[in-house]
């Protein structure tokens, strides 16, 4: 138990055309705080399920274990009230809202969460400054504030945005869903700076990713490996450079 | 992806409360006996001491409605229409001609504070709220219609000074009874449709706007309608003419009590562009929907039609339709003038049982007519919600174009959005472009907003909101801050 987040016996499942699909069959992971923790491991083993069951996507249906997140039950909250909490999932594909503009909705999100933790709201002027600078520090062009949120955006402009948007929501855990899928090496880097300028010790994260590469910009406290729903294996950073060169097959044939 | 479950259920929690302009206003009225005969229709022109022309022209407008049979082909569904139980005319007793607002009942003028609308020229000016960023408010001139007459027409001295009429229409009939005998019935005839008859033989009052050659009306003007009697029904009647290369924005707003009977509302708006004029003309729509179940509201049957005479005139329909159960309605541009430009914007907004069949139709008479129609609907509940247009380019429009859009937004799974264009073209060289979307706010995207901590009402509302982006863009600065405040609350508890 650390006290910060606390992921114990947890199993989920979703209904896949009317068939019951377990994906998660008892994850334990606690991560203290202001630590980095990774997971790794191969597709269809349940890692973006996870971070869609901690950011309170309704589709997946909890039939066992627990969270705690700051001594709250999370699973009884909803996907807002963890927002407003301090959790930020970093989309694997962030989403398009078209006509929406993105300093509106980046605004409005921030202004919903700082309501919500009891912050004053800031008001346009204030808001463009910070955000216009946020945007800068990850290379983003100007005119991305002004775009419509995700729309007509590559991939690796999805994947600043997300992590603009994390910036000025100011979490206090971020899960990050494959976020250095589709970069380029500038773009990979530019993103784990933008991460790596948000660790300090009241900023936890998880980062989701299947390369070793992003690990060596965000070298993180921990690597766990999950197979299966469930995490199989835990250790330090250099089990990265491990499961490069070998790949998960000794952790699999170790699990079983 | 399917509503959740929740998704229905709150759809069917959602109770009238959200209708916020449902209050009655006690007040003495003066009232018609029930019915509709060539009596009625006396009495309406005796008590309004109108013209001869005009009653005869009522008369014969009554005499061709007889004849005629409510329109059957829109896609809405109600109950037959008792037409003789219903009061066709209903005024606030007064003492005669208020020239000043001292003289307005204040029941009255309280009504309209409750509604926000400003009719003290001074409060207007001063102290009204400021949307954020906006520095200071255009002032805008009102008309205020309760039930069947004018009760106050503010900022008429400003007007007048830069020859402007902006009056009630009973009152352009005896002050400007050549205008009005010019204009009235040239776009919309008398016969034209079943309503349209109906109308023309019982309009009570309603708007007159004129704008001389070469002006610019120095402000925004706005009608404001409210129905407060009981079984009455409400018969507007507005004209717009505006002269060669003049121009003018208009507005309309209207509520009603909630009651669980429905009442009828068919007005006429003709609108005149003659060269180089420009007419923009918005509506927001905001008549009693009904409650959840469906009982109670507006019928909303009103014909709207705008006519670009002179070359490169240029009339602009926006509409931001939210209210009525019924609304059955397409505003619609003649394009006579060489060169001259039709536009259509609309959002309609369709929750619980509501249903709303309406678009426009834009008749390309002249050389190089172009028209615009940019159709946003969004169905929730189990309404349902029909975009009808017609796009007619007659033989001589040559370099006719004609762009349209229609994006249907569905929300939940018991509603429904048709799309139903019609193109009748007559000219191999005109360029027709029609483009159609049906979609849902996904889960996705519900699920996204409120990650970054929006409630799923605020994300519900930026979604559609960015869906009518197009349209709301179209409205006067003041009016769209409302607007997307309009659809928040129409929509309200429409998603889990």
């Amino acid at each position: 138990m650390t006290q910060f987040l606390d992921i114990s016996g947890l199993c989920a499942r979703i209904d896949a055309d009317g068939q019951e699909k377990e994906i998660l069959r008892g994850v334990d992971l606690s991560i203290p705080p202001g630590e980095v923790h990774a997971i790794m491991g191969p597709n269809g083993s349940g890692k973006s399920t996870l971070s869609y069951v901690l950011a309170g996507r309704e589709d997946y249906e909890v039939t066992a274990g627990s969270v705690t997140f700051q001594g709250k039950d999370l699973l009884e909250m909803e996907p807002e009230e963890r927002a407003a909490a301090g959790l930020f999932l970093a989309f694997q594909s962030p989403i398009e809202l078209p006509g929406v503009n993105n300093a509106n909705f980046l605004r409005t999100a921030v202004n919903a969460v700082r309501r919500a933790r009891g912050q004053e709201e800031l008001d346009a002027v204030a808001f463009l400054k910070t955000a216009r600078e946020a945007a800068k520090a990850l290379s983003m062009a100007p005119d991305m504030l002004k775009r419509n949120v995700n729309v007509g955006f590559s991939g690796g402009e999805k994947k600043r945005n997300e992590v603009l948007q994390m910036t000025l929501l100011q979490p206090s855990f971020a899960i990050l869903d494959e976020t250095d899928s589709g970069l380029d090496v500038d773009a990979l880097r530019i993103v784990a700076e933008g991460v790596n300028r948000l660790r300090s010790p009241d900023f936890s994260a998880l980062v989701i990713t299947h390369h070793q590469r992003l690990l060596d910009y965000l070298v993180p406290d921990r690597i766990h490996v999950m197979a299966k729903g469930r995490i199989i294996h835990s250790g330090g950073p250099e089990l990265a450079k491990q499961i490069d060169s070998e790949g998960y097959t000794r952790f699999l044939a170790e699990a079983a | 992806m399917p509503a959740v479950t929740e998704t229905r259920e709150a759809v069917e929690k959602l109770g009238q409360s959200s209708y916020k302009w449902g209050f009655e206003t006690e007040i003495d009225m003066d009232l018609a006996p029930k019915g509709l005969n060539e009596d009625t229709i006396r009495l309406i022109s005796a008590r309004k001491e109108e013209p001869e022309w005009l009653l005869e022209w009522r008369l014969a407008a009554f005499s061709a409605w007889q004849q005629m049979e409510e329109p059957k082909w829109a896609k809405v569904a109600y109950p037959p229409i008792d037409y003789q139980d219903a009061h066709y005319y209903a005024a606030p007793r007064k003492k005669p001609g208020p020239k000043s607002l001292e003289e307005v009942d204040p029941e009255l003028l309280r009504t309209y504070e409750k509604l926000g609308i400003p009719l003290h020229e001074q409060a207007l000016l001063a102290g009204v709220e400021l949307p954020e960023g906006e520095t200071a408010r255009p002032p805008v001139a009102v008309d205020a219609v309760f039930d069947s007459v004018s009760v106050v027409t503010t900022f008429r001295k400003t007007l007048e000074e830069a020859g402007v009429i902006f009056c009630p229409i009973s009152e352009a009939v005896k002050e400007h009874p050549d205008l009005v005998r010019k204009y009235l019935g040239t776009v919309v005839p008398a016969g034209d449709n079943f309503y349209a008859a109906l109308n023309s033989a019982v309009f009570t009052d309603g708007s007159f706007v004129y704008v001389p050659k070469g002006v610019r009306c120095p402000m925004e003007l706005s009608t404001y309608f409210r129905i407060n009697a009981r079984n009455t029904g409400q018969f507007e009647r507005t004209l717009i003419v505006v002269e060669d290369g003049a121009s003018v924005s208009y507005l309309e707003g209207c509520t009603a009590p909630m009651r669980d009977e429905n009442q009828l509302h068919a007005a006429v708006v003709e609108l005149v562009a003659m060269e180089d004029a420009s007419i923009k003309y918005s509506t927001v729509q905001n008549w009693y929907p009904g409650d959840e179940n469906g009982r109670g509201g507006i019928y909303n049957f009103v014909t709207k039609r705008g006519a670009c005479r002179g070359a490169r005139s240029k009339i602009s329909w926006t509409q931001v339709e939210t209210g009525s159960a019924i609304t059955w309605k397409y505003p619609s541009c003649i394009l006579q003038g060489e060169g001259s430009v039709g536009e259509f914007y609309s959002v309609a907004v369709t929750n619980n049982h509501q249903q709303a069949d309406t678009g426009t139709k834009m008749i390309h008479i002249g050389r190089n007519t172009r028209s615009t129609i940019i159709a946003k609907t969004i169905s929730a509940g189990q309404s349902d919600s029909t975009y009808r247009g017609l796009v007619r380019v007659l033989p001589k429009a040559y370099g006719a174009r004609n762009f349209t859009q229609c994006d249907s937004l569905l929300i939940g799974d018991r509603c429904g959005a048709h799309t139903v264009p019609y193109i009748e073209n007559r000219n191999m060289g005109a360029r027709i472009e029609h483009e159609a979307t049906t979609s849902k706010i996904s889960e996705d995207q519900l699920f996204y907003c409120r990650q970054r901590g929006l409630s799923e009402e605020d994300a519900v509302g930026l979604i559609v909101n960015g869906f009518c982006r197009d349209v709301l863009k179209e409205l006067p600065m003041e009016f769209a801050v409302e607007a997307q405040k309009l659809l928040q609350i129409s929509l309200e508890g429409s998603v889990g």
